[in-house]
């Protein structure tokens, strides 16, 4: 990226001599590596959640287990209301290509209803279980299951908060180059949120109502 | 595509100031060499894909279609997996030729260490389990 150079004074200390390449700097070159090295981490996290889940999913300390818990036609919708919203947030990134602005954001909106819903699905499966007395202090699968399914909930609503500050990014900045590089990096994000929901309703809750 | 497509929000002065700051590097996001971006189609075929492969899971569990758990429990396992790759190819445009190969070496490394401990964590936690002492409820000392 830059070159370095280096010669002797009289003294013969080496001087350093770094000089900066300027059409080497291009925003979002290497943007796009680094926010996926970010986004692997992070699925390094949700794996320790899942193997934590894994170990612990059985352990009911005589409380309620999966199957007396979990309602599967609110998951299945659930499910809809991600992968819609996957498909949406495409169809704003063509748009994006295109530089259609107005139909970036028109599916941006569309999106964040999507995840909206997603949440407030989630918020009122957590609120009845927790009424019906399954909080996350019952048992060890209460605990392992509140948090993978929050922790993934918890990346939504940033997710969310992240579309709500570039929809008035585009707003106001139109689709500059950085609003190009910030939407490329969220569509990674939203996608691969989605990516972990597939292993969220396979493993916690279908196999969760298997016996 | 080319800078012409930067110029939708140029009736705003946002826009110019944005192009001074960057010099001659106006044509966006797209020269970073292999990010594609994917179509219409490709999308479409995702999403459909996608529609089929969590279906099947779904109908599988709520109508008990095999009858047996742990057949049942192997089927949506790789459903779940075919469905991963599915989104990766088509929503998160993965190839080996994006990064210049980088994606997808951090994509393998983190898949390996992501099955180390997935399989490791059971495996050890279920030998754990099965070598402990049988706890019969009426069995506690005391």
């Amino acid at each position: 990226m830059s070159k370095a150079t280096a010669h002797q004074t009289d003294g013969g200390v080496p001087v350093f001599h770094v000089f900066e390449d300027k059409e080497v700097h291009h925003p979002g070159d290497s943007t796009m590596l680094g926010f996926w090295m970010y986004l692997m981490s992070d699925c390094l996290i949700f794996a320790v959640l899942f193997a934590t889940y894994g170990v612990l999913g059985r352990n009911y300390a005589a409380g309620p287990s999966g199957a007396d818990l979990f309602d599967l036609k609110l998951v299945a919708v659930n499910t809809a209301m991600l992968l819609f919203s996957s498909i949406t947030y495409g169809f704003a990134m063509l748009a994006m290509e295109k530089g259609r602005k107005a139909a970036v954001q028109g599916w941006l909106v569309v999106t964040a209803l999507f995840g909206l819903a997603f949440l407030s699905i989630e918020l009122y499966e957590f609120h009845h279980m927790i009424a019906e007395g399954a909080t996350p202090m019952r048992s060890a699968f209460l605990s392992s299951f509140f948090t993978l399914v929050g922790t993934h909930g918890l990346h939504v609503t940033f997710g969310l908060i992240w579309l709500t500050v570039l929809l008035v990014q585009v707003g106001q900045r139109g689709l500059i180059p950085e609003n190009r590089r910030r939407l490329m990096c969220l569509s990674m994000f939203w996608h691969f949120l989605d990516v972990i929901w597939i292993g969220v309703f396979t493993f916690v809750y279908l196999m969760g109502v298997l016996k | 595509m080319s800078g012409s497509h930067n110029d939708v929000g140029a009736t705003q002065a946002h826009s110019s100031l944005a192009h001074d700051l960057h010099g001659d590097h106006g044509h966006g996001h797209d020269d970073h060499g292999g990010a594609s971006h994917g179509s219409f189609r490709s999308y479409l075929t995702g999403f459909i894909l996608s529609v089929i492969l969590t279906a099947i899971p779904f109908w599988l569990v709520m109508g008990d279609v095999l009858g047996n758990a742990t057949t049942t429990a192997i089927v949506i396992m790789l459903f779940a997996a075919a469905q991963i790759v599915v989104h990766m190819i088509y929503f998160l445009h993965m190839n080996t030729r994006s990064e210049g190969g980088w994606s997808m070496m951090a994509l393998i490394f983190t898949v390996v260490i992501v099955v180390i401990m997935l399989a490791g964590s059971l495996w050890v936690m279920y030998h754990l389990n099965s070598n402990m002492m049988p706890m019969a409820p009426g069995n506690h000392p005391m």
